[in-house]
């Protein structure tokens, strides 16, 4: 399995990382350099394994669904980029 | 009475109770250190009032009779830990300004317990890295120290380890996620352990990878240890992974007294090209431990070789999924935008601007596993073998073995910079003998164990069953004895 220029600049895409086009094609070395040591996963036999999902076996807690913290509107915002008016402002985006 | 900054927790403590000294006065001392050691890099946003603050109300707690073994005691804080109104970011440029409005809960339990906070220590960016070359506040530097060069105190705990190697605090908060503790522990000659997964509330640490990283204390002594991990445990509902059991007295577990322990040694970690000197290393701690009464058991955990490429996947996995967040809205560098731009390159600029180039590879090799084609391929794949290298471990507890003994890293400290034409994989290396004990969960705790031929510190490890820490200490604190590892950086900085 061998990742292309186009492969790279798709993955680029979906993490939402720009890449310059001169870039990709060592990105492209590099993530081939790191699937290459992956690779040896292949040869294990996982034949009827479970995939790990906990850990430790634990059962996660529960809790009543009702509301424990809030009414902080102010405090939320504190660290944004752009807030205004109680809102997180963001670059248009509908039409 | 000796500088108060080279005071062990334990040592400090028993001087603080007796009224021998003060938290004032001790806190003073490593604030003065902290400011002559620039060079280390170590603390990055130095927080004295605040320390000053915490040292006089600890002083009054003292006074009133009401003293938790930490209290009074100055730690740093590695930056991966939110601290309420104090820089919080991960040593990444994408968090920068960002002062969290809420407190970690590890490190609340330390103030709770009476710590006083240094300030914030140094680290990997985001904690992916084993040298700390990755930060945007630049290197921490080793202050270990044999000829012209500027060695790495190892990462991500970087700078946690080189403030305590360097007297700086007396003790500091690590996370671990692939051996982030026990690795920079281990080239500073220092001790580190991560508790079992799940002891330590995760709440308010920035996440790298949620099912691996753990917090635990990087200090001088093994006691040390069991006394700052204490106060960093609790069940915490904000943490649903958080364990629900009860923290022990880990210090009055210290007995020292290990006969009849088994002790086991893994052949797998028996690795080609291994240096004598830690094949020699690790065969010294061996008959130490059996000197000290342990028994000593060849045992085999077959799927070790692939949990460097298990974790090369779950990791990044997670990261890219954790690291979503940073986008420009809520927290942290927005890019500036040109004219036209929309949402989407509001996205891309700013996490490009904003995460350095460790990060973007490790979170697009995650969106890479993680996306549609090749997730069964590779990251289904990675959490079956991950099961059996968990299975690998439970055999051998399940066979009567107490403890496993490796070495911690497969090498001294080397060189800031040297690794640096490496391909990534060179420098994941690092990690192949501390990255199981995080795959399966377990704890672990590197343990200074001795000095290389140039004079550099050298780590072994030990591994214990889960939930264990207070016995897994011991034995360490055995192993401690028994090396007699005394040695200290000399001061260039």
């Amino acid at each position: 399995m061998s990742i292309d220029k186009d492969t790279a600049a798709k993955v680029a895409k979906l993490a939402r990382i720009h890449v310059e086009e001169g870039d990709l094609p060592a990105l492209a070395q590099e993530f081939n350099d790191i699937l290459g040591f992956i690779e040896q996963l292949q040869e294990v036999d996982v034949e009827g394994v479970e995939p790990m999902t906990s850990v430790t076996p634990m059962r996660l807690k529960r809790r009543a669904d009702k509301v424990t913290e809030g009414g902080m509107a102010d405090t939320v915002l504190s660290n944004a980029p752009d807030a205004r008016e109680g809102f997180f402002a963001v670059p248009k985006v509908v039409e | 009475m000796t500088d108060l900054n080279t005071l062990t927790i334990a040592e400090a403590r028993d001087a603080l109770r007796k009224g021998d000294t003060t938290a004032v006065d001790l806190t003073e001392a490593c604030l003065t250190q902290i400011e002559g050691a620039g060079a280390l890099n170590a603390f990055v946003h130095d927080t004295p009032d605040i320390a000053r603050q915490q040292a006089a109300a600890a002083d009054d707690r003292i006074k009133a009779g009401d003293a938790p073994k930490l209290c009074g005691i100055p730690l740093g804080i590695k930056d991966l830990f939110c601290t309420k109104g104090v820089a919080s970011q991960a040593a990444s440029g994408i968090l920068d300004g960002f002062k969290p409005e809420y407190e970690s809960t590890v490190t609340q339990n330390l103030f709770d317990a009476g710590a006083v906070m240094l300030g914030k220590l140094n680290m990997d960016e985001f904690a992916m890295g084993s040298s700390n070359e990755t930060s945007v506040y630049g290197n921490a530097v080793n202050p270990w120290k044999v000829d012209d060069r500027q060695l790495t105190p190892g990462g991500s705990s970087g700078g946690s380890a080189s403030a305590v190697a360097a007297d700086l605090c007396l003790g500091a908060t690590g996370t671990d996620t692939g051996g982030s503790i026990r690795q920079p522990a281990a080239f500073t000659g220092i001790t580190g352990i991560k508790p079992t997964y799940g002891r330590c509330s995760r709440w308010g640490i920035v996440a790298f990878a949620s099912s691996l990283d753990q917090a635990g204390p990087m200090t001088k002594t093994v006691r040390d240890a069991a006394i700052m991990l204490e106060a960093m445990c609790s069940h915490d509902p904000k943490d649903s992974t958080s364990a629900d059991l009860p923290v022990p007295d880990f210090e009055a577990m210290l007995t020292g007294d290990i006969k009849g322990k088994v002790i086991g040694i893994p052949r797998e970690y028996r690795m080609d090209g291994m240096p004598d000197e830690i094949e020699k290393l690790w065969a010294d701690g061996t008959a130490m431990l059996k000197d000290a009464g342990a028994e000593i058991r060849d045992i085999s955990l077959p799927h070790t070789k692939y949990a460097l490429p298990t974790y090369y996947v779950i990791a990044p996995a997670e990261a890219s999924s954790n690291l979503a967040r940073y986008d420009g809205v809520r927290y942290g560098h927005r890019a500036k935008l040109e004219q036209g731009d929309g949402i989407v390159e509001m996205y891309e600029k700013t996490r490009a601007e904003g995460f350095g180039d460790e990060v973007k590879r490790r979170v697009m090799v995650g969106t890479y596993v993680l996306s549609a084609g090749f997730y069964d391929a590779y990251y289904n794949r990675a959490r079956k073998v991950r099961t059996l290298i968990k299975r690998d471990f439970e055999q051998v507890f399940d066979a009567g073995v107490d403890a496993i003994l490796t070495p911690a890293t497969p090498s001294a400290a080397f060189g800031l910079g040297e690794m640096a034409d490496a391909d990534p994989v060179q420098m994941y290396l690092n990690d192949v003998f501390t990255v199981t004990v995080n795959l399966a969960g377990l704890p672990g705790i590197a343990v200074p164990a001795g000095l290389d031929k140039q004079g550099l510190p050298l780590g072994l490890q030990l591994i214990g069953r889960p939930w264990e820490e207070g016995d897994l200490l011991n034995t360490a604190y055995a192993l401690e004895q028994a090396a007699g590892f005394v040695a200290k950086p000399e001061k260039w900085w």
